[in-house]
């Protein structure tokens, strides 16, 4: 029952922040909005078990959510065929780049004892 | 046999077809990742896309057909991203602790790995529209999709382009790591979380907790940045 209550306070949040992203044309997307709305309204302790439960059910399986897009790979069969190798070029280099920046930037940022 | 094709062209055609195949496949996956002691390139997100791809193009089924049933997983990415506020929520002690270490690293990663893609697509002389779907690639999709949008790119290409991004930081980041000597597993986990986003998230929560918790925070953290700074920047320049 309480990861159902938590999917509504997940489901109210995005409601509430795509209405604010619609109204006032706000640069964030809805969703993001909503993320903001559930981060103040976790300050009650009423709403913390409820969405702690449905978060972890979420987000363990979170990379299943990505699948159906994934897939659409198939569509674009026509400029994978044209850019194919150079767009794999880019997604792996500057996956790597990202990657080595943040973590070189965290550790040196951050005293060595508490790392 | 003549039944059973007009058994399947039945069945393929209502949205029970992708939504099973999905969970299905992913299911099958994720057993087969967890038998081989989740090594990384037996990802599972990898592995359901590519059988699923080669299944519907097997069996000349169209995506829109697959994404009629396929779309109700897909929607939950919505929930998903304002979930990312429960993550960030346990770890707020820390990260007003390490606020300044934590805020310096996810912008600089998150502005290098947009800036990279940029920079290496411009170098190769792929097409604006491409590179512009390219850009929001270490955002998580659904985000990715609304970014692009908005910068000139093609939403549903840079969901795509943000998948494999996933999968190339969940896939190959360990040896990365290695590589650069860094052991430290909350480290790792908040670079998988800002490069790699979702997928990196993922693969970090499925080795270590701490390393989850960092990636979730760094998700969190790379959503509201890029989705506040990228519109921004391309209206500015």
């Amino acid at each position: 029952m309480d990861s159902l209550k938590g999917f509504a306070w997940l489901l109210a949040a995005q409601s509430l922040g795509e209405g604010i992203a619609r109204l006032t044309h706000a640069p964030l997307p809805g969703p993001v909005i909503g993320l903001v709305i559930l981060l103040l309204a976790l300050n009650f302790s009423f709403v913390q078990a409820p969405v702690q439960a449905a978060a972890e059910a979420l987000l363990t399986h979170l990379s299943l959510l990505f699948v159906p897009v994934g897939v659409g790979v198939m569509v674009h069969t026509g400029l994978i065929a044209e850019y194919g190798v150079r767009m794999l070029v880019v997604i792996v280099l500057a996956t790597w780049i990202g990657l080595a920046v943040t973590a070189l930037a965290l550790r040196a940022f951050t005293p060595a004892d508490k790392d | 046999m003549q039944n059973f094709v007009e058994l399947w062209v039945y069945l393929s055609a209502t949205p029970l077809f992708g939504l099973t195949a999905t969970i299905v496949t992913y299911v099958l996956a994720q057993t087969v990742y967890l038998r081989l002691n989740q090594a990384p390139w037996a990802n599972p997100v990898l592995w359901t896309v590519l059988v699923l791809a080669a299944l519907l193009t097997v069996s000349d089924t169209p995506y829109p057909t697959y994404f009629a049933g396929a779309q109700f997983i897909h929607f939950l990415l919505g929930p998903a991203v304002v979930a990312l506020a429960w993550p960030l929520w346990q770890r707020r002690f820390e990260v007003r602790r390490r606020a300044g270490a934590i805020l310096l690293a996810a912008l600089l990663g998150g502005t290098v790995a947009a800036l990279s893609a940029v920079g290496i697509g411009y170098a190769l002389g792929l097409p604006t529209e491409v590179i512009m779907s390219l850009a929001p690639k270490s955002v998580t999709a659904p985000v990715a999709m609304g970014v692009a949008e908005k910068i000139g790119g093609i939403p549903a290409l840079a969901a795509v382009f943000a998948v494999l991004t996933g999968l190339v930081g969940a896939v190959s980041g360990k040896y990365l790591f290695d590589a650069l000597g860094i052991h430290s597993l909350a480290t790792r986990g908040f670079a998988l979380g800002t490069a790699a986003h979702g997928i990196g998230a993922a693969r970090a929560l499925q080795v270590n907790a701490d390393a989850g918790a960092y990636a979730g925070l760094a998700l969190g953290l790379q959503v509201l940045l890029a989705s506040f700074l990228m519109p921004l920047a391309y209206r500015l320049f």
